[in-house]
């Protein structure tokens, strides 16, 4: 209930980007911080892009597929906006809503972190996952949630994915992963690192089947997402911009001593090493997937 | 025992003092051997108080002490006739990461593992067991070689975690830690794991895959450090060991939690002070679960490898 509340809500307070809080808070490749917009405008009606500092409307922002019209700099979005560019209007079905987020190691601060995820969010967890349809083909589809402390993977988000990954794989149909995480969530311990085992273990089953699975990377896919489902896509896909790596910047740094060269864990420089087979702007992503799911045509849902 | 901990301190200054009453005793030609048998057993009860009842940190330095075996050490009493296997046979050899083909009583089998150093200079060498893509593909290779071939494979597991530098992103540590894991999770031949020492995050996943999986006493295994936890929450590295009383990263907290088999036995003290009591200890456990494993046709093995995994969580 809370969560529509929010969602609703969301429309006219426009889209709270970037916490300030939580980079105090985050460092390190399980969770880091986003670049910041400055808040002293009101942000209610005003956002300021990251990358070239106009000033630019909210409200165009969110017209514009959340992208600055004058840098063409691609904001971060929330999973049911990126859904929502992405399938068929009212196309989907969402998996698994009931499954609830825990503390399974009572770990210290960790409910707290978790209400204010919810509130911040809308949502009840780190991915949204379930079938949808682009251009009238059907897909599975899970898409991750930066708002939702980083879109960590906990034992929810594996848990979510794996279901997912399942279903398309009994129900034989193309699979699409939006990421958007700062990796493994170190609130859930070691039950997240194996989180990683887990999606990648359903994977391997799905692929087995011959079913295409297509990763799009977004800002920011790094850590445990990276070291697991985001890097195996049969077609990786990122947006423009995008940081994508296994450390996040700032550990790096720490490790080497040193800064680190201009354009490097973006989705260019990945495309470049061989990592990423395309690039793809966010006004062109629908158009894309669909030609690739269309070429990759399947003989057709079997009903679970 | 230049290496010894800070806990270790009380069980070193009743050693000294053992030791300095015993030339006392040789040089004056007195007899206080009942002393010597007070002090004696009161060593016994300190070193049995203080090692079984070890805090999460107190296992984590000894996970990481220099003088914990390391896989190679292993390899040695645990299997015959080893040859070690270089190269990902794309970019180097990669020395954090090492493997090779060998018998465990009789049977062929293929043995991966982290290598740490066993001194500075050899930690250099080895990054310290923080290994960069190729050591991942090199141990990928080698695991498929092995289901080529229809060896077991074992797996040690010995790592600080992944390398994080500007190579290792340059040609994909996350690519190359993800492949592993989704051919682990498919090989049709049986794996054992066995965490030695430190089991670092994604580094150590990359190897960590198996059909059995278990810990020795005194390693742990997490998906950050106690450092790095801190820092992240606290801001501060060094509250690391306040950090580690809240991670459940103990090998007896992992059995809790479902997510190993088993916990090898080590002698009082650590592994250090019983290498070939620990090579036994885990080569019964290798030998008795293996039998059974290699009992199970593929499909069997890997519908209950796969649940292994797909249980932990929800
Ligand atoms: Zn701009």
């Amino acid at each position: 209930m809370i969560s529509e509340f929010l969602r609703k809500k969301k429309k006219y307070v426009t889209i709270n980007l970037n916490e300030k809080e939580d980079k105090k808070k985050t460092s390190m490749n399980i969770e880091f911080a986003n670049r910041i917009v400055e808040k002293d405008i009101d942000e209610k009606i005003w956002i300021k892009c990251s990358n070239c500092s106009e000033i630019l409307l909210s409200e165009d922002v969110e017209k514009n597929l959340y992208i600055c019209n004058k840098c063409d700099y691609h904001f971060r979005m929330g999973a049911r906006d990126r859904l929502s560019i992405v399938l068929d209007e009212n196309s989907f079905k969402e998996y698994d809503k009931e499954l609830k987020i825990t503390n399974p190691l009572d770990f210290p601060g960790y409910s707290e972190k978790i209400s204010k995820a919810l509130e911040k969010s809308g949502e009840d967890e780190a991915v949204i996952t379930g079938e949808g349809k682009i251009n009238g083909i059907q897909a599975v589809v899970c898409a991750m949630e930066p708002k939702f402390m980083m879109g960590s993977m906990g034992c929810v988000v594996g848990e979510k994915i794996s279901r997912a990954i399942e279903r398309a794989t009994r129900k034989r149909l193309p699979l699409i992963i939006f990421s958007a995480s700062g990796g493994a969530r170190m609130q859930e311990g070691i039950l997240s690192l194996m989180q990683m085992a887990k999606t990648s273990a359903a994977l391997s089953r799905f692929s087995e089947k011959r079913l295409p699975y297509v990763s799009v990377l977004t800002d920011p896919t790094t850590g445990g997402v990276t070291a697991s489902f985001a890097m195996l896509g049969d077609i990786i896909i990122s947006e423009p911009g995008a940081l994508i790596g296994f450390a996040g910047p700032r550990v790096i740094e720490q490790t080497i001593r040193q800064r680190l060269p201009e354009g490097f864990q973006r989705a260019e420089f990945l495309k470049e090493r061989g990592f990423v087979d395309k690039i793809v702007h966010r006004k062109n992503l629908r158009e894309i997937l669909f030609k690739i799911l269309y070429i990759h045509t399947l003989e057709g849902e079997v009903n679970e | 025992m230049n290496n010894a901990l800070e806990f270790e301190r009380p069980i070193i200054e009743l050693e000294d003092k053992i030791h300095e009453l015993e030339s006392f005793i040789r040089e004056n030609e007195v007899d206080l051997s009942h002393e010597i048998d007070i002090l004696k057993n009161k060593l016994d009860n300190i070193k049995k108080n203080i090692y079984n009842n070890l805090t999460p940190w107190q296992k984590v330095k000894i996970a990481r002490l220099l003088d914990r075996p390391t896989t190679l050490e292993y390899i040695e009493r645990i299997f015959t006739d080893f040859i070690e296997l270089h190269g990902d046979r794309l970019y180097r050899d990669d020395y954090a990461i090492i493997g090779g083909i060998g018998l465990l009583d009789g049977i062929p089998v293929t043995v991966i593992g982290h290598q740490k150093g066993r001194d500075t200079k050899e930690n250099i060498k080895r990054n310290f067991g923080m290994a960069h893509p190729e050591g991942y593909r090199k141990a990928l290779r080698l695991m498929e070689q092995a289901e080529k071939f229809e060896r077991p494979v074992i797996m040690f597991i010995d790592t600080p975690g992944a390398y994080c530098g500007i190579g290792a992103e340059e040609r994909g540590q996350g690519e190359a830690i993800a492949t592993n894991l989704l051919q682990m999770s498919k090989l049709k031949i049986p794996i054992i794991v066995v965490v030695i020492g430190e089991g670092g995050s994604g580094g150590a996943l990359a190897l960590g895959i198996g059909d059995r999986v278990c810990m020795l006493e005194h390693s742990v295994y997490s998906v950050i450090s106690p450092e790095g936890l801190s820092s992240i929450l606290w801001k501060d590295a060094s509250l690391a060991e306040k950090a580690a009383e809240i991670m459940k990263l103990t090998a007896q907290d992992l059995l809790e939690l479902n997510i190993i088999d088993k916990v090898i036995e080590e002698p009082l003290g650590g592994a250090h002070k019983d290498v070939d009591l620990v090579s036994s200890n885990i080569k019964n456990y290798i030998v008795k679960e293996l039998t059974e494993l290699l009992k199970l046709d593929s499909n069997t093995l890997l519908d209950m490898r796969y649940q292994r995994i797909r249980k932990i969580g929800v």
